[in-house]
């Protein structure tokens, strides 16, 4: 174990988790073997090992800083030097005469000049996220901002108030924040760090729709008509058509299945007592009778395990991904409205009929303003692959677990009917 | 004394089943289904020669006539059920059709254990008629119908179909026909039920080959994610394609099911011919007692009862006593013979009881046995659906896990 290097990132081989060092402790790691740092370790030990079997990457920072996203160990152990950890937590439920809503414990924690004090804690409501998403819209029209989960939901369909609801927007608005708070850029917005700090929102809101009208002046484009798109870009678009395509039969897949397990559980819950019912009337194959109906009743508690689980963590997180792409390319149709803003002005230009004037300053600006554009999307494009895929194998294998386990708890039941069935054909053996 | 039975020296099978077709009563064409009985002495493969089995072809009706001509001459015996004449509880994957080659192979498997369980009855395996089913090909119909068992299947039939109240019903057998309805009850509630589950369940299996489908889009677009989402995308499909085979098996737990089912009527079968014997028991002991009673007032000159002999006679005259003389003699032998009848009743309704008791018995521990085996072999099939589940969900983790 390395007593040597602080801040070493923890991808030198494959060393187990108590051996990396915090980068904000450096002089302690050596001797540091605290819970804290041991606690999350038991969960995760072999994750620090990507899961195609190559040891964790030095030369991406994302990866390692992803991967120990997974294991959610957001203020312990880091590869980057990271500075800034937020959470999403503890929701309570607020009663007012005009409304009921839920508000959210934000706490932050970073060593960020840019904050006042190294940690806060605020309450933000839904409203407040859907703010905060809006004004990084607004002012970094250039970046990939992550989607919110959706704002409407159907009421008398869906209980805003249940638990699993709420649980599952906490889960979608800290998803939410961790993003914005590990991008290079969106991470240092004021708008964020107002929403991070300030106790009060609301007045800042009241200047923000005085704001809203100037920043949005500053990016509005006209009709102008694109020549040609570059290829990276039209590939991203195509890309993103498909993607969305897949997202949405996956949805429907997903739904199909649950609706048929559905379905299939209500079979079962009268299934079951039906053998209950008979081994009412019978002497000797009364007790496995009644085994078979208490085994098939865990399957079916199992089996709704599954279907709830499948409802609350897997399907959100796909339309997620939808609502992402949507803004996604609305991204895109910006850069291209930038480029032919550009394009055309550059036109007008070249071919304007009095030589004699120069070069407009409002040409040179456009074309810095699209290689902004276009090197802020293609950092941002290469972010968000790696995210996808981190999220999406996360996601997958979360449900194939899921299954696993529903099989495993049917299976741990059948296996302990049967010396229950076969006990009393010994018994019988004997006394014949 | 333990009875040979049949099976002990003789090896049974139903080996193939085969599509002929032929004129029938009405000389149109049909296509049936014939199938092939095998028997071989049991000493024989022992041996070690293994000589080549004596064959012959049945149909259906064929069975179904060798059973009623049992029902019929052991009225006390429980007897074997055949399968199903028609599919019921079908899950609408399984044809309802008689031609479905799913269908007759599991009802050839029925039929042989219809054989084999008539082999090892007591009573029934010793019975020539049965023995000629299994070695006499030709002539065999003729043979039956000799015995002049279809009267008796006529009469028997009416009998048990007519509704009558017995008095004094042996309790046990009361008993015994409250438990066969209520078996076949939970077991056609059950049957029912899990005909319905197991169309869900394939349902389940089935739309989850569509992620096999979409994976294998999906990964056309990606580069380091393909390989994994292809891969995984195949063990779905293996997934879906494996609840064929789950059902497939279940179906013979459902088989095992309907057989008791179909053994329940036939328990309720002996329990409502004890009620019959007992009825004409009754019912020859009240014939005698008004007998009784009429030679009584006749010798007396009391009228106790209310008779239209007595009506008449009131109305139109009483009778001379050379008259009355003659009916006393007449209802003297009415009485003898009359006391013969209960006698013989008697006896037979003792016998009945004894021997049907003797098979409710039998039966009752060969049911709790092959419930049991069935119960077993169904939860040993579920183990192997879920291990199935966890093996193929954890190789699509991994391929996942590599995404």
């Amino acid at each position: 174990m390395s007593a040597g290097t602080p801040r070493s990132l923890p991808s030198s081989g494959q060393k187990p988790i108590q051996d990396i060092c915090h980068p904000l402790s450096a002089e302690e790691c050596a001797l540091s073997r605290s819970p804290d740092v041991l606690n999350p370790c038991s969960a995760g030990e072999r994750d620090l090992i990507l899961p195609n079997g190559t040891p964790v990457d030095t030369s991406s920072p994302a990866s390692s800083s992803s991967l120990l996203n997974r294991l959610q160990l957001d203020d312990d152990l880091d590869g980057e030097t990271r500075d800034l950890f937020v959470t999403v937590d503890d929701p309570k439920k607020h009663v007012s005469t005009m409304e009921t809503y839920i508000t959210y414990r934000v706490c932050t924690k970073t060593t960020r000049t840019e904050f006042d004090l190294p940690e806060y804690s605020v309450r933000r409501r839904y409203q407040d996220f859907d703010w905060l998403r809006n004004k990084l819209e607004e002012s970094q029209p250039t970046h990939l901002i992550p989607p919110l989960p959706e704002k409407f939901v159907m009421k008398g369909v869906v209980d805003r108030f249940s638990e699993e609801f709420v649980e599952t927007r906490r889960k979608a608005l800290d998803k939410f924040l961790k993003r914005v708070a590990d991008h290079p850029v969106l991470s240092f917005n004021e708008h964020f760090n107002a929403f991070l700090s300030a106790k009060d929102l609301n007045k800042r809101q009241g200047l923000a729709l005085l704001t809203k009208m100037g920043e949005s002046v500053k990016y509005v484009t006209g009709g102008y008509k694109l020549r040609a798109r570059p290829v990276e870009f039209a590939a991203m678009g195509d890309y993103l058509d498909v993607f969305t395509q897949k997202l949405g039969t996956i949805d429907r897949i997903a739904q199909r299945i649950i609706k048929e397990q559905s379905e299939f559980l209500m079979e079962l819950r009268e299934y079951g007592p039906v053998y209950s019912s008979w081994s009412s009337f019978e002497e000797d194959l009364h007790d496995p009778l009644e085994g078979v109906s208490g085994c098939v009743s865990n399957c079916s508690s199992a089996l709704e395990e599954l279907t709830e689980d499948m409802s609350e963590d897997f399907l959100p997180v796909l339309r997620e991904y939808v609502l992402y792409i949507e803004s996604m390319k609305n991204v895109l149709k910006k850069r291209d409205q930038v480029q032919a803003e550009y394009e055309t002005k550059l036109e007008a230009v070249v071919f304007r009929e009095d030589k004699k004037t120069l070069v407009p300053s409002d040409v040179e600006k456009c074309q810095d303003r699209v290689e902004c554009f276009n090197a802020d999307l293609k950092a941002d494009w290469d972010r968000w692959q790696n995210n996808k895929r981190q999220d999406f194998r996360q996601l997958l294998t979360g449900m194939a677990d899921k299954n696993i386990q529903y099989y495993e708890k049917c299976l741990a039941a059948w296996e302990s009917l049967i010396p229950l069935l076969q006990d009393k054909q010994d018994a019988k053996g004997e006394t014949n | 004394v333990e009875r040979t039975s049949l099976l002990k020296m003789m090896e049974i099978s139903v080996a193939e089943a085969e599509k002929r077709t032929g004129k029938n009563a009405v000389n149109m064409q049909e296509t049936y289904t014939v199938y092939l009985i095998e028997t071989r002495p049991v000493d024989a493969a022992s041996e070690g020669t293994n000589p080549v089995p004596d064959s012959l072809w049945r149909r259906y009706s064929e069975f179904e006539l060798l059973r009623n001509y049992l029902l019929v001459t052991y009225p006390f015996s429980v007897v074997p059920p055949l399968p199903e004449k028609r599919a019921e509880f079908v899950w609408h994957k399984l044809s309802a059709d008689n031609m479905d080659p799913d269908f007759v192979e599991r009802r050839r498997v029925g039929l042989e254990n219809f054989l084999l369980r008539v082999a090892s009855h007591p009573d029934l395996s010793s019975d020539k008629i049965f023995y000629s089913f299994l070695t006499e090909e030709n002539g065999w119909k003729e043979t039956v119908f000799e015995t002049g068992f279809q009267a008796k299947a006529d009469s028997r039939l009416k009998a048990l179909n007519a509704t009558f109240r017995v008095k004094n019903p042996d309790k046990r057998f009361a008993e015994m026909k409250h438990y066969g309805d209520e078996l076949q009850s939970v077991i056609s509630q059950l049957l029912r039920v899990r005909a319905r589950a197991a169309d869900r369940l394939y349902g389940v299996y089935k739309v989850h080959g569509n992620y096999g489908r979409v994976f294998s889009e999906w990964s056309a677009i990606e580069k380091e994610m393909g390989d994994g989402l292809q891969s995984a995308g195949h063990h779905m499909d293996a997934y879906a394609a494996s609840v064929d085979d789950i059902l497939e098996e279940e179906e013979h737990y459902a088989d095992q099911l309907k057989e008791y089912l179909f053994y329940a009527d036939a328990l309720r079968a002996v329990c409502r011919k004890h009620e019959l014997t007992q009825y004409e028991l009754e019912m020859a002991a009240q014939d005698l007692t008004s007998k009784k009673q009429q030679r009584e007032e006749l010798a007396t000159g009391t009228i106790r009862t209310f008779s239209l002999k007595g009506m008449t006679s009131k109305l139109f005259g009483q009778e001379t006593p050379e008259q009355r003389e003659a009916k006393l003699k007449m209802l003297e032998t009415q009485i003898e013979e009359g006391e013969e009848l209960v006698k013989e009743r008697n006896a037979e309704c003792e016998e009945f009881v004894k021997s049907a008791w003797v098979d409710i018995e039998r039966f009752k521990e060969q049911k709790d046995h092959d419930l049991r085996e069935a119960l077993i072999s169904y939860a040993i099939m579920q183990i192997s659906m879920c291990k199935k589940g966890i093996q193929v969900w954890n190789n699509a983790k991994e391929c996942f896990s590599k995404m």
